[in-house]
Order: C-alpha cells, then sequence, then structure tokens
C-alpha cells in the first residue's frame, strides 16, 4: 500500500503546530497503524530528521496509552478497537490518512500526537479507589455480591481511560470515563461507603480541570474501545442527586 | 450570566435543564389545547373564552410566573453549558468528526436558539400585546385584546404562516432529541424503558407540533 499522511507536528507544549504531509510507500496491509507509524519513524531517522512522537505501550488493547484521532475518528476507522489494534487492511491504496492528536483543553499536547492526560489521574485521585486504611486483605466473599452488579462494576471497569471519550466528544466531556469509575465502585458493597463523596468530588474535579458538559450525543459510547455503556452516566447522574439531596 | 449559576456543577446545570425542559413540554400539549379552540367555527367564542381564562386566573397567573421563570432558566442555563462546551476544545480537529450519532444531537443548541427567535416573535405578536407593551387596535368591547382577530390576521399572511411552520418542524426536531436526553440527565436508563421513552418521545415530537401546524393550514387553506 502507498500512503499519504498528514501528521500533526508540534515541538513542545509551548510552540505553534502544524501539519506536516509524508508519502510511505509499500506498506503491508497487516501491518498494525503503530507499526506503519514506526516505518515512518525509521525513515525519518535514516533522512536525520526527528521521528513522529506518539504514546503507545503494551500494543494489546489493554494499557490506554495510544490515543490518535485518525481521518475524523478517535483509535481510527475500526470500531470497539484501540489504535494498536488497528490494521492497515481498514485502508485503501493511495489514501490520505489525517492523524492528529486529542484535542481538549485539559488534555494538552505535549509534542506531536503525544498530549498530557494526567487530567484523568487528578480525577482518579479525588476518589477513584476504595479507602482501606487499616488491617490485612478481607476474605473476599465475606461480602456476597449479587451476579448481575458484579457484571455491571466488571463492565464499567473495562475502562482503560484512554481518552477517546473525550475526544470523539464535541463537547470535550470526560462523562463517559469518569461516570465507568463512579459505577464500578457504586454497584459493588465496598464502594457504597465512600460513594456519596466519590461521586461529588470526582465530579467536582471534572468541572475544574474544564471538560465540557455532556449534551447526550453518544460520541463517546460510539467511540469507546472497551464498549462502556452511555448507562453508566445515567448511574452517575442518579448517584449525584442522591449524592446532593439526600 | 449570571455567577451563581455558573458555580453549579455540570450535572446539576444539566440536571435542572432536563427538569425544565420536560416541564416546559407539558405546558406545550396546554398551549396546543387552548390553540385547537381556533379551529372550531363559532366566531372565535372557544378560544377568546379560553384566553380571557387564561389571562384572568389568579392559579394561572402564579403558574404563569413559574413558566417564565423556567423559560428564561432554560435558556441561560443552554448558553452557559453551550459557552462551556466551546471553551473546553480551544482548538478545533482539522477533519470533522465522523462518529455514527444521532444527527440532531449534535444540533440542540442551534435548534434551541431557532425556537428562541419563534418565542420572540410569538411574544411580540401576541404576549406583550396581552401585557401592553405592544399596542393593538384589535379590542373586544371588555377592553382585552380579542387574540382571535389577531390571529386570523397574522395566520391569513403566507409568509407568516409559512414562517411558522418552518419554525414548528425546527422545534419538533429539538423535542425529539430533547425528551429522551431528559430522562438520560435524570438517571431513567434501563434496557426495558429506553425504548418506550423513545417511541413516546418522537410520538410526541411529532403529534404536538403537527397539532401547532394545522392551525395555520387551517387558516391559509380552509378559512
Amino acid at each position: 500500500m502507498d500512503l499519504t499522511l498528514k501528521i500533526w507536528r508540534q515541538k513542545d507544549a509551548k510552540s505553534t503546530g502544524k501539519f506536516v504531509t509524508y508519502s510511505l510507500k509499500n506498506i503491508s496491509p497487516s501491518c498494525s497503524f503503530l507499526e506503519m507509524l514506526d516505518i515512518l519513524n525509521e525513515q525519518l531517522i535514516n533522512k536525520n530528521e526527528e521521528p513522529v512522537v506518539f504514546d503507545h505501550d503494551c500494543r494489546e488493547g489493554i494499557c490506554g496509552m495510544c490515543s490518535l484521532y485518525i481521518n475524523g475518528r478517535p483509535h481510527g476507522p475500526d470500531d470497539a478497537v484501540t489504535v494498536c489494534q488497528l490494521h492497515m487492511r481498514k485502508f485503501k491504496d493511495g489514501d490520505t490518512i489525517v492523524i492528529e492528536p486529542w484535542r481538549a483543553k485539559p488534555f494538552p499536547v505535549i509534542r506531536d500526537l503525544m498530549v498530557d492526560r494526567s487530567a484523568f489521574d487528578k480525577i482518579i485521585q479525588e476518589g477513584g479507589y476504595v479507602s482501606v486504611n487499616t488491617g490485612g486483605a478481607a476474605e473476599a466473599n465475606n461480602i456476597l455480591v449479587g451476579k448481575e452488579n458484579s457484571e455491571l462494576a466488571m463492565d464499567a471497569a473495562a475502562c482503560i481511560g484512554c481518552g477517546a471519550c473525550v475526544a470523539a466528544c464535541k463537547n470535550a466531556s470526560a462523562m463517559l470515563f469518569v461516570s465507568a469509575k463512579v459505577s464500578q465502585f457504586a454497584l459493588l458493597p465496598q464502594g457504597q461507603v465512600e460513594a456519596k463523596q466519590r461521586v461529588k468530588k470526582m465530579v467536582k474535579m471534572m468541572d475544574e480541570l474544564g471538560f465540557g458538559n455532556c449534551t447526550n450525543t453518544y460520541a463517546c459510547e460510539a467511540e469507546c474501545p472497551k464498549l462502556i455503556s452511555r448507562s453508566n452516566i445515567a448511574r452517575m447522574n442518579r448517584e449525584f442527586m442522591c449524592a446532593k439531596v439526600i | 450570566m449570571n455567577s451563581s449559576f455558573l458555580r453549579f456543577s455540570s450535572i446539576t446545570k444539566k440536571i435542572w435543564m432536563a427538569f425544565l425542559g420536560l416541564f416546559l413540554m407539558i405546558f406545550l400539549v396546554v398551549h396546543l389545547g387552548i390553540n385547537l379552540c381556533l379551529l372550531r367555527d363559532d366566531g372565535g367564542a372557544w378560544f377568546t373564552a379560553a384566553a380571557h381564562f387564561m389571562g384572568t386566573n389568579y392559579i394561572v397567573k402564579v403558574f404563569e410566573i413559574g413558566l417564565f421563570a423556567g423559560f428564561i432558566i432554560h435558556i441561560v442555563l443552554g448558553i452557559i453549558l453551550q459557552v462551556q462546551n466551546w471553551m473546553a476544545r480551544p482548538v478545533r480537529y482539522l477533519v470533522s468528526n465522523k462518529t455514527d450519532t444521532p444527527f440532531l444531537s449534535k444540533y440542540m443548541i442551534y435548534t434551541g436558539g431557532i425556537v428562541l427567535v419563534f418565542l420572540v416573535i410569538h411574544f411580540v405578536n401576541f404576549y406583550f400585546i396581552k401585557l401592553g407593551l405592544v399596542s393593538n387596535p384589535n379590542m373586544l368591547p371588555e377592553g382585552e385584546p380579542d387574540f382571535y382577530v389577531i390571529a386570523q390576521q397574522l395566520f391569513a399572511m403566507p409568509v407568516y404562516s409559512f414562517l411558522y411552520i418552518i419554525l414548528i418542524v425546527v422545534l419538533g426536531f429539538h423535542l425529539n432529541q430533547a425528551f429522551q436526553a431528559a430522562w438520560q440527565t435524570l438517571g431513567i436508563n434501563h434496557p426495558q424503558y429506553n425504548v418506550c421513552l423513545q417511541r413516546f418521545g418522537t410520538f410526541y415530537a411529532i403529534v404536538v407540533p403537527l397539532g401547532y401546524m394545522i392551525i395555520p393550514i387551517y387558516f391559509l387553506l380552509i378559512r
């Protein structure tokens, strides 16, 4: 496959970036998208040019590091996969591929296609955990959990925090991410002890960081590589209302 | 913008938007019931009686204050949320989003803006006359404005009727998305009820605007 790549290049957070066009020849359709970028970088290094900086880690679709906005879609044209699981067979010979970083005020570009997603960490620090202040680990089977709730909690916990929901949302809203983290604890007895303060603090932090508001377009759900459901957003809204009113 | 509004969390603002939106949707049905009195061939007797009741009943007057507050808060919150949404992405994407989402969900602020224009026109033509802010020569012997004659004259103008129908269609689009979005915001999302709510919302967004559209069509083509 011969491809034309239009890639966002930005030296550092303070610089003004621009799109740079590259031509790539003889790319195998079996190649993964990140391998294709590796090939490009190899060619750039051989020409004494700066390689394109992009986030990646496990390349197995579980770490949530890869974060590219490809031809108008976070994680590219395939459904329910991260960029590392995207393959070049999803593109056609002669295609022009536009690659952009996640765009959101709380996700500033660090360099090229790499963005700072520590905003998600700050939200998690506000309550995305269960406090165990003393003693050893309790016997897990001491607290019984209903099958339905444990399944729903596991579905919510599948969120890898990649930020595709924010990137896809026209408002750069982080509601799907925050709601998944709130839900995975709210559904379990262990998480219910701190449920009220958790939802209030995490939503407060989400707002302070400058994420947008949810307008129910459900682009987040459509682009989530882990198929996190928007029902988590409804659950978080219920949790938030209860925490505020009761 | 009121700073106290800004201090509310994003979810609080949205919950208020949803509650008030549903409240306004109930009002639209009441308003339609009164408007449909225009279709009776009684020289406007029913419509005038209904307008008189709405203009003089004390309970309705109290309700009217709540309604106005509802409209204003819904509009102000909508604007605040939208401005915050624009600020959340200062640098736009080169390629616009290709995600498959409900088409109208992306344009709620624009359909809402068009409905606001419609509301202003409607107020100038009717409500401000009642308040005495706009003068009109069509008065009843009791000293109240003759809204039947005013409506008849307005809907007899093809340009006005055509514009009215277009704006009502936009209102229908706004309502279709708004209804299901309001329940989601209020935390009502369950596989058992979602389809019912969605179908009822679409039914409402078709039937209520159709009811409003019948009136200009009746005055323009039948009367």
